[in-house]
């Protein structure tokens, strides 16, 4: 991707601001009692800094830049299947509780 | 494959990002929302193993798989009471991928097509060192977290003279490094960038005491967001850009419903020295007032002949592991036709909705848990409190007393309802350290005890 520097920042910041607003609205939608596996979610998603790592890690060879992006890419892996198996863990305990099968566990 | 195609892919994978989150409005729809999660995540890595110049498959997939079991690892094996911990690790190293990412944009800026070593783009250099800066915060802010929560350090809040100055000047200080990393390119002062801000991220959550740690991990979460953002920028990539703003949104708006749950604004937690444990020199002498005590039968007898019970749950409730002895209470309750409701606090566990997942994993239905607005009308029409762990949440003297450090904080009603039951370790204050004058009302009775042994002793005599 080239960067035409000032035109790309500019679109760069249009997007920003209105993701903002987009996350605004949906985040106040998000039910209260869910706040945990939002705070699971965002975390997983926010791994997404991954993209950012594998385009370092990317060459052939070995240098500096490489090994950096490659510790990278463990950072984020961490999160993106911690963050998701734990928010599908949290989720799963919010299943409708079919009556009474679940007396004694 | 074409640019294009990659900014459609990676936009795909922006607007499953946003369906996760809105998939969390309901527990029904938010397994889905995890679903479209993770496909986003999928998309957006294999388009990124697609470019050209994204050679090394083999050592990527590795560090992949490694990063994967770790994370596969913790998430099964980790606790739900110890949620909040796990969130913070996971924050901090949200900030850390950052800092290396930066790190290997600076040392390589032509795979990132940002200029050459030695002559990258000024505007590239501000956003890569910003990126860095807050995510190097994020990471050493996050690891303290992490250790006031676990109980590695102590939860107290550490304050000393000059303590706001200090981080002031610290401040000025980065972003003169900034300036100069900017003029010069030097990776030196990359990074004297990186550890200034990590101990900035230090002293900045040391003031900051163990009660108000929810608010501090939703900060987290938000920073560990804005980093992303950064990079974004730095990189030129909307995907980034976007999801960092999500979740830089998302953080800031759970630390404001967080900071409202306690009455403070957010700066005033963020400066910190509030919480931990405080003299409780300041409250007024209640040494010969009465205290009417029970024991468990009491308590049993009580919500038997009662037609609805709300449950009150706090921190404590969590630590002594009460919540299945408490379900089991609820349930046998419910049996006996009573009304069993469970209200939950804005600021009840260590992070925001950390109790509405602990209750769900001892099996309550999450129809019967409401939120403080939805039941606090309820409760002059409710027979029984049962107060099992929390204790500031339910003091009225943040209605009453404008002197109290408590006043103006929204609580739970429970004075209002016919009887209350306190389920308590000892009459030690709250974290506040302000007396609960609900003890000392006739309508109390204090059943003393451990949480868990007390649920288990009611379950008893209810069977018996």
């Amino acid at each position: 991707m080239e960067a035409h520097s000032s035109e790309v920042f500019v679109i760069g910041l249009t997007v920003f601001f209105l993701a903002c607003i987009i996350g605004y609205y949906v985040v106040w939608s998000v039910t209260p009692a869910l706040h945990s596996p939002l705070m699971g979610v965002t975390n997983a998603i926010s791994s997404v800094i991954i993209v950012g790592a594998i385009l370092a890690a990317g060459p052939q060879g070995f240098d500096t830049s490489k090994i950096f992006g490659l510790i990278g890419v463990v950072l984020a892996s961490v999160n993106i299947f911690g963050g998701f198996l734990v928010t599908y863990r949290m989720l799963s305990m919010f299943k409708k509780k079919t009556k009474k099968t679940k007396e004694k566990d | 494959m074409s640019s294009n195609m990659v900014a459609i892919l990676y936009l795909i994978s922006a607007l499953l990002f946003i369906f996760a989150l809105r998939g969390l409005s309901h527990p029904e729809s938010s397994r889905m929302g995890n679903i479209f999660g993770i496909i986003g995540m999928i998309i957006a890595v294999f388009t990124t193993l697609m470019f050209k110049s994204v050679l090394s498959y083999y050592e990527i997939g590795a560090a992949i798989l490694i990063g994967g079991a770790i994370g596969s690892f913790i998430a099964l094996r980790i606790e739900m009471t110890a949620l909040p911990q796990l969130v913070a690790a996971f924050h901090s190293l949200v900030g850390l991928a950052a800092v290396f990412v930066a790190a290997a944009a600076f040392y390589d800026p032509v795979a990132f097509s940002i200029g050459k070593v030695g002559s990258i783009k000024t505007a590239s250099l501000v956003e890569m060192s910003i990126g860095t800066f807050i995510g190097a915060i994020t990471f050493s802010g996050s690891v303290l977290a992490f250790g006031k929560l676990q109980g590695t350090i102590s939860g107290k809040p550490i304050v000393f003279k000059f303590q706001h100055l200090i981080n002031a000047i610290i401040f000025l200080l980065i972003i003169f490094l900034i300036v100069l990393f900017v003029i010069n390119q030097s990776p030196t002062i990359f990074w004297t960038i990186v550890i200034v801000s990590i101990l900035l991220g230090f002293l900045v959550v040391i003031p900051i005491g163990g009660a108000d740690m929810p608010v501090v991990v939703s900060m987290l979460n938000s920073y560990s967001g804005w980093a992303a953002c950064g990079i974004g920028f730095t990189l030129s990539n909307n995907l980034l850009i976007i999801t960092g703003a999500l979740v830089g949104a998302s953080g800031a708006i759970l630390s404001y419903i967080m900071s409202k749950g306690m009455n403070r604004s957010i700066i005033n937690v963020v400066l910190g020295g509030f919480g931990g444990e405080q003299d409780s020199s300041a409250s007024k002498d209640n040494s010969d007032k009465i205290v009417k005590q029970g024991n468990a039968e009491d308590a049993a007898y009580i919500m038997k002949n009662a037609d609805s019970v709300i449950i009150v749950p706090g921190y404590g409730m969590a630590v002594a592991q009460a919540q299945h002895a408490l379900r089991e209470m609820g349930d046998i309750l419910k049996k006996e036709g009573i009304e069993v409701r469970y209200a939950i606090h804005p600021v009840a566990g260590r992070m925001p909705g950390h109790m509405n997942v602990l209750l769900a994993e001892a099996n309550v239905p999450y129809e019967e848990v409401l939120e403080l607005d939805e039941i606090n009308h309820d409760f002059p029409m409710t027979e029984v409190s049962f107060v099992i762990g929390a204790n500031d949440v339910t003091n009225p003297a943040a209605k009453t007393d404008e002197s109290s450090p408590i006043f103006g904080m929204p609580i739970l009603d429970v004075e209002k309802s016919q009887s209350v039951l306190f389920v308590k370790r000892s009459m030690a204050t709250g974290y506040s350290g302000v007396d609960n004058e609900l003890f000392y009302r006739d309508n109390t009775t204090m059943l003393f005890g451990d949480a868990k042994k007390m649920c288990e002793d009611i379950v008893k005599s209810l069977s018996a």
